[in-house]
């Protein structure tokens, strides 16, 4: 008997469909990606940290993963507040605001970039205002900020919508005759129901942004040190032949995306255990 | 739902009398200048961020009037861009396609161990930055790669050529055919398929005749995105394309290269296309969802 014998058997086709499954998985994602580590392994471990703590490659991870750390913390308590509106308030254009929240995963990442520094160009609509007041965003890290909050913002408010709309109404009553003040209520009982789904946005947000690229390279100025993303050192690289450096900048991004992976699933299987108590 | 009833009793009216009348009476509503101030911020906020860098991309594409504008978008470049778009999303599209619904079947039709760990298998491409995406054929294909010597012996290519960008789009595109329909599958159960079967239907019959109308919402709800991914894909298909000008750029690497070239209102006409495919697809989306949930079983 196989492991991956069925228990329900009425049904036909699990040797086909699950063949056809494993086959195309294993095809398409799973040794392409282990081609990735196989190739770095050619690296010493001396040569990986050295590719890895260069000052470039390091500058380049700092900011991603700081600037992204950053967005997805505004994408947190902006992505809040728009939830908050769109589940409790009514006002008008609700539903538009809320199919709007989409846009940023639908829009082609290069649209979004070349857009959004038409924007915040100098003598563009929101940046000439801001140049006015000695504020420089395109072309700057805070453009890369700017371009990773624009990336993030569907995350947090899609994974906690359905959360908030479930919350039980009963609590929050309870806990206002029970004399508590509306903020009481808001941080000490709906705040805590709302973790789970926050930190798992929050963690999507981040992990999304610091792998984007075509939102970002844009607006992003690439100068190197300062405003060099660490996915376009990689496009750097392999346009300089330099594979091996490519490849270990690769692996320490994909291994913090699947920490972040891992930390979700975790996050999740708390959540519903908190649910199911 | 209690929410939705709470606040729809309120008379209709400005979003302060709303939150005003709602205060008195409703134990859960926030102070009506807590209530302005939120709402007020939640729009500013996707004005700012969403609305302003969509209408940009219309205002600069029609900037210098829609003569312009219709000459940008039948340049040869442009066409050919087109073209490459649209056979590399119907390439995704259809293997997806096909993948998706073995998948789907096999997971939810099925139990068997390791279910939840194929589940995150097949949802890795999502948490892969797409230059890595790209990244990964390029180690496998170039020709400093492990098949890059046997490809050149045979006189194959793939990097830089319609397979290459192929490859890299289904990739990035994988999870989101089978990611739209387990979900459903899985609470329509296997009740229907049973009685189709033991009625005597075939495996294929019970599937087009029993399976595949109920979940056709699904199916096209997965197809729509995995569409809109695969032609707006950038960053893996910049890493494997090798940007031949008029062969292997698609419509986003057309928008970076007239960017760069300083030609606005061409690399925005572009755009504009992608654009519109966008909000077609948020349309689509929110008719389709509408759908899906009816055909979700509900329990009452």
């Amino acid at each position: 008997m196989s492991v991956l014998a069925p228990r329900r058997s009425t049904l036909p086709g699990f040797g086909l469909t699950m063949g056809l499954t494993l086959t195309w998985l294993s095809l398409i994602v799973l040794i392409p990606l282990a081609g990735l580590f196989v190739r770095s392994t050619d690296l010493s471990l001396a040569q990986f940290w050295d590719i890895v703590t260069s000052r470039r490659t390091l500058s380049a991870l700092k900011i991603s993963f700081g600037l992204s750390f950053a967005a997805a913390c505004v994408n947190l308590v902006m992505g809040t507040i728009v939830v908050w509106a769109l589940v409790r308030y009514r006002f008008p254009g609700r539903r538009l605001f809320d199919a709007i929240v989409d846009v940023p995963f639908a829009l082609p990442t290069a649209v979004a970039g070349v857009a959004l520094t038409a924007l915040f160009a100098q003598k563009g609509w929101l940046g000439a205002p801001l140049a006015a007041m000695g504020i420089k965003v395109a072309f700057t890290p805070l453009g890369i900020f700017i371009a990773m909050i624009f990336i993030g913002i569907p995350f947090v408010v899609r994974t906690v919508q359905p959360v908030l709309i479930d919350l039980d109404p009963e609590i929050e009553e309870a806990a206002a005759s029970l004399g508590a003040s509306r903020w009481h209520i808001v941080t000490k009982v709906i705040l805590p129901s709302l973790t789970p789904a926050l930190l798992t946005g929050f963690a999507l947000a981040f992990a999304r942004a610091v792998g984007e690229y075509g939102s970002v390279i844009f607006i992003a100025g690439n100068l190197p040190n300062v405003s060099e993303i660490a996915p376009l050192l990689i496009v750097i690289r392999l346009s300089e032949f330099r594979y091996a450096d490519a490849t270990a900048i690769a692996v320490v991004m994909l291994v913090v995306a699947f920490v972040i992976i891992f930390a979700v699933n975790r996050l999740q299987r708390w959540a519903q255990s908190q649910a199911s108590t | 739902m209690s929410i939705e009833m709470t606040l729809q009793r309120t008379p209709d009216g400005s979003a302060r009398s709303l939150a005003e009348s709602a205060a008195r009476r409703d134990p859960r509503a926030e102070p009506a200048i807590v209530r302005v101030a939120i709402i007020t911020l939640a729009i500013a906020f996707l004005s700012i961020f969403v609305v302003l860098p969509l209408v940009v991309v219309f205002v600069e594409a029609f900037g210098r009037g829609v003569v312009a504008y219709l000459s940008a978008l039948a340049d040869p470049e442009a066409w050919s861009a087109i073209r490459l778009t649209l056979g590399v999303a119907a390439v995704s599209v259809g293997t997806n396609l096909v993948f998706g619904l073995a998948a789907a079947w096999a997971i939810t039709k099925f139990d068997f161990p390791g279910k939840t760990f194929l589940i995150t298998l097949i949802d890795l491409p999502f948490s892969v930055s797409p230059v890595i995406s790209g990244l990964v054929f390029v180690l496998l294909f170039g020709a400093q790669g492990f098949l890059g010597p046997w490809l050149q012996d045979h006189d194959l290519q793939i990097l830089f050529a319609f397979p290459g960008i192929a490859l890299a789009t289904i990739f990035v595109t994988f999870p989101f055919v089978a990611r739209a329909l387990i979900p459903l599958m899985q609470e329509q159960g296997t009740q229907e398929e049973e009685a189709a079967i033991s009625l005597g239907a075939s495996g294929l019959q019970t599937f087009f005749r029993v399976t595949l109308p109920n979940i056709k919402w699904g199916v096209l709800y997965g197809v729509l995105l995995c569409n809109a991914r695969a032609m707006g894909e950038f960053g893996a298909v910049s890493v494997v394309s090798g940007h031949i000008r008029g062969e292997t750029n698609t419509m986003p690497l057309l928008v970076e290269i007239l960017y760069n070239e300083y030609q606005m209102v061409a690399s925005f006409a572009i755009a504009s296309l992608l654009a519109m495919l966008a909000l077609i697809t948020l349309i689509a989306k929110t008719i389709l969802e509408r759908n899906i949930d009816g055909d979700m079983p509900h329990d009452d």
